[in-house]
């Protein structure tokens, strides 16, 4: 490991894109989970427990997208054709639940279609991001400075199993935020639907994290070889404890610990993706290094990412404790 | 149609599409900020009413705003792959920037804005509105230095894998032509927002000359319409003076000249023809052209011809998006003036055609930020990064097939998405904002959301019942 600005940008778009899946995952799992929430004001007051963040959530999808523009071009460069299809669906689906939050209150005719638009767009868009998880942990075929595959490649039993997985684990964050933000009707709901979700995701991380070392003799090195494993066996230890920790939390109707525990299962699951993948940015060949712009363009928005990201983290822990507690129904300004 | 063809039309398609939003936003959030402050230092009702009138129309144009922004983000990587390899390491750090200073800005305090009157108090919901404004303002900021690097590369050098390279940053960002292309915008930006604003309280004053709110918003937006649109025709000017020095090829486009020569005229109107080199039907001024672009009657102006057909633009296209961007401009000014004379003859609640002619005007912001925007992106063809970056070798290695499909589906999805959106908006700016029984007190905010039936349910237009 060399301590240099490709590395440290590494980290920086690693945590961007974490702080992606987590944030915007609870939100488009409350988007997955509109159809089992039944009653118009049940639904209204499920969206209302991230009305007020989501866009901030998105924002880091943004900043993931822009960063690997800037920082990795060759990578953004590369991943983007590789996943053309996926990308687009996703985008798609971003763009119809998006402006649900606002149509939806504008019309008592067609809130069902928005309703539906919600739904619908918040699930294509997580089976679209697990489905370029899957693409990409298989690897992407490159040649010289350009993607080399087929328009089809993203699509395999591997990539459809992620994508699964991905829809149920966004639905356990969105059913474990509800847990937190909500009361009665909904929040009953929440924890019925929180049971069934966590052992669904426990049996997909189980699938993943078995079929992923297989894929490629790297990460079966990385997990399995002598004295590898002493290294990175508190990975699936932890992961094993969450898990615990989630279901007895979920069984004693604890209201902030099934959220807080779904959180460090994803947290570990995406550290083992790591330990998996590091140091290729485009599996399995292109590098950090290989893809990193020069040094002068790293430097440049390293400056202000120092300054701005402590900053945005500041002000979103603000506006996040403003809308603290239990969400208001009738809180919004529609 | 090839696929580089149909990248071009799908990224022309989305962007189009996105900047309506934009355009309407920066202009909308400092308006509200406006607002905001002339409530909390005068405590006059009638800013709060106004203010939350315009937050709900914010709120939709801000939410179709961000989604399709997001398009544009991946967009860069989708279908220009070479080109976002090639410019990445000059134009990604200034996209990044543009996400850490103003996206997370905008989004992290959008939700204050919007939802936290009564959990925040006026003075720090204020400083949200404000943080919303300064947000699109940052945003227009470093997008538009990107953009303006497109049309004048500056402070870079090429490695050995082909890649724009920083030398010196001050020199990228404040590119040639960014301060004009900058300040052009952000006052279009305003400019269009007036005009809506102007058209909505103008709506209303016809349909009840009373309403103090529509007054309200009609005085404010032709105050606008009287000070910025000359602004913005001297800011015209200065840009197009600066594309002649840095894209004189281009301004040839937009005049229609082919031939280079002294004296050169004015050309009103005329069909541009590239195949056969000349202005079809032109309706000109003799020497004007030369006049307005060298400042001298006989200075010599150089024509298309003195560069190879193949750098040419699509000539037609440039030619008559800008005769529609510098004819709405001055119909705007023409406006503005005649707003004073009716101030002067006996107030603006009574000028009836006035009223009219700014309901027809509503839209023309939009109108004219969209042929400008064609006229500057068409004039930069064939070029990505002028002179340096040719389109048809900035395209992703994606077949026909998949750029099609993809294409189909954001054209179908938007024109739904956001035909509903326009229908919503213009539902909302059809509901009176004089509906209002009693508004909240300004030491009690808690009611500015809605709790008990306020002004945001007395806001609901008919037929829809609002939460």
């Amino acid at each position: 490991m060399v301590l240099d600005l490709a590395f440290i940008w590494a980290l920086l778009i690693a945590f961007a894109v974490l702080a992606y899946v987590v944030l915007d995952g609870f939100d488009l799992g409350v988007g997955i989970l509109f159809p089992f929430i039944k009653g118009t004001r049940n639904r209204d007051t499920a969206m209302n427990s991230v009305a007020p963040v989501w866009d901030g959530n998105e924002t880091w999808l943004v900043l993931g997208g822009g960063g690997l523009f800037a920082v990795f071009p060759l990578a953004y460069a590369i991943i983007m054709p590789a996943l053309y299809a996926p990308i687009t669906a996703m985008l798609l689906g971003l763009v119809l639940r998006g402006v649900a939050f606002e149509f939806r209150w504008k019309t008592e005719r067609g809130k069902f279609l928005w309703d539906w638009a919600f739904a619908g767009g918040s699930l294509i868009a997580a089976l679209s991001q697990g489905i370029m998880l899957g693409a990409l942990i298989q690897g992407i075929k490159v040649d010289g400075r350009s993607y080399a595959g087929g328009w089809f490649d993203w699509l395999t039993p591997f990539s459809l199993m992620t994508a699964v997985a991905i829809v149920i684990g966004y639905s356990l964050l969105g059913a474990t935020w509800l847990i937190l933000k909500t009361e009665d009707d909904v929040q009953r709901r929440a924890y019925e639907l929180a049971s069934a979700l966590t052992l669904a995701l426990l049996a997909a991380i189980g699938m993943v994290s078995l079929w992923t070392p297989f894929l490629n003799p790297t990460f079966l090195a990385r997990w399995f070889s002598w004295p590898a494993i002493l290294y990175v066996a508190p990975v699936p230890l932890l992961t094993l404890a969450a898990a615990g920790r989630l279901v007895l939390a979920i069984h004693d109707r604890r209201q902030a610990e099934p959220f807080l525990a779904t959180l460090a299962l994803f947290v570990l699951c995406y550290i083992g993706l790591g330990i998996s993948l590091y140091p290729n940015i485009v599996p399995p060949s292109i590098s950090i290094w290989d893809a990193a712009a020069p040094d002068k363009s790293l430097a440049f928005l390293l400056v202000g990412t120092v300054v701005l990201v402590p900053i945005i983290l500041a002000y979103t822990a603000y506006s996040y404790w403003v809308f603290r507690g239990k969400v208001d129904t009738d809180g919004g300004y529609h | 149609m090839s696929a580089l063809d149909l990248a071009r039309f799908q990224f022309a398609f989305t962007v189009s599409a996105h900047i309506i939003f934009p355009a309407f936003s920066i202009g909308l959030a400092s308006y509200l900020a406006v607002l905001e402050a002339l409530w909390l230092r005068t405590g006059e009702q009638i800013y709060l009413r106004v203010f939350n009138y315009w937050l709900k129309i914010f709120a939709v144009v801000f939410g179709m705003g961000v989604v399709s922004g997001i398009v544009m983000s991946y967009q860069f990587g989708t279908n220009w792959s070479v080109f976002s390899d090639k410019t990445g390491p000059v134009l990604g750090p200034l996209m990044g920037y543009e996400v850490l200073s103003a996206f997370f800005l905008e989004a992290g305090f959008l939700g204050v804005m919007l939802f936290g009157l009564k959990r925040v108090g006026p003075k720090l919901h204020f400083l949200a509105t404000l943080m919303v404004a300064v947000g699109t303002l940052m945003s227009a900021f470093w997008i538009l230095s990107v953009n303006s690097w497109m049309h004048t590369p500056a402070g870079y050098a090429i490695n050995a894998q082909g890649q724009f390279i920083p030398v010196d940053w001050w020199a990228v960002v404040f590119n040639p032509s960014f301060p004009y292309r900058l300040v052009h915008m952000v006052l279009a930006a305003y400019l269009t927002t007036a005009f809506v604003v102007g058209a909505v309280g103008a709506y209303h004053l016809l349909r009840d000359k009373t309403s103090a709110p529509a007054r309200l918003m009609f005085s404010m937006a032709l105050w606008m319409a009287v000070v910025v649109t000359p602004i913005q025709i001297v800011a015209g000017d200065m840009h197009g003076l600066n594309t002649l020095e840095h894209q004189p090829m281009k301004i040839a486009a937009m005049e229609g000249h082919y031939e280079t020569r002294a004296g050169a005229p004015l050309i009103l109107f005329g069909w541009p023809d590239n195949a056969a080199g000349e202005t079809r039907y032109a309706i000109e001024i003799p020497k004007l052209g030369s006049y307005i672009l060298k400042h001298d009657w006989n200075g010599t102006v150089q024509g298309l011809k003195a560069w190879p057909k193949a750098d040419w633009p699509n000539t037609a296209l440039v030619f008559w998006t800008f005769r529609i961007m510098v004819g709405i401009g001055f119909a705007m000014l023409g406006l503005g003036l005649w707003s004073l004379y009716a101030r002067w003859r006996g107030g603006l609640a009574q000028a009836e055609w006035l009223q009219r002619a700014a309901v027809v005007m509503g839209p023309s912001g939009f109108v004219a930020v969209l042929a400008g925007w064609i006229t500057t992106e068409s004039g930069r063809q064939p070029y990505t990064v002028y002179g340096l970056l040719r389109t048809a070798e900035s395209a992703s290695p994606i077949a026909a097939a998949a750029v099609g499909a993809s294409l189909v589906a954001f054209i179908v999805v938007y024109f739904a998405v956001f035909g509903a959106g326009t229908f919503y908006i213009l539902r909302m700016m059809g509901a009176s904002p004089a509906d209002t029984t009693s508004g909240p007190d300004p030491m009690e905010p808690a009611r500015a959301a809605g709790i008990t039936p306020g002004p945001a349910q007395a806001m609901a237009a008919p037929g829809s019942a609002q939460h």
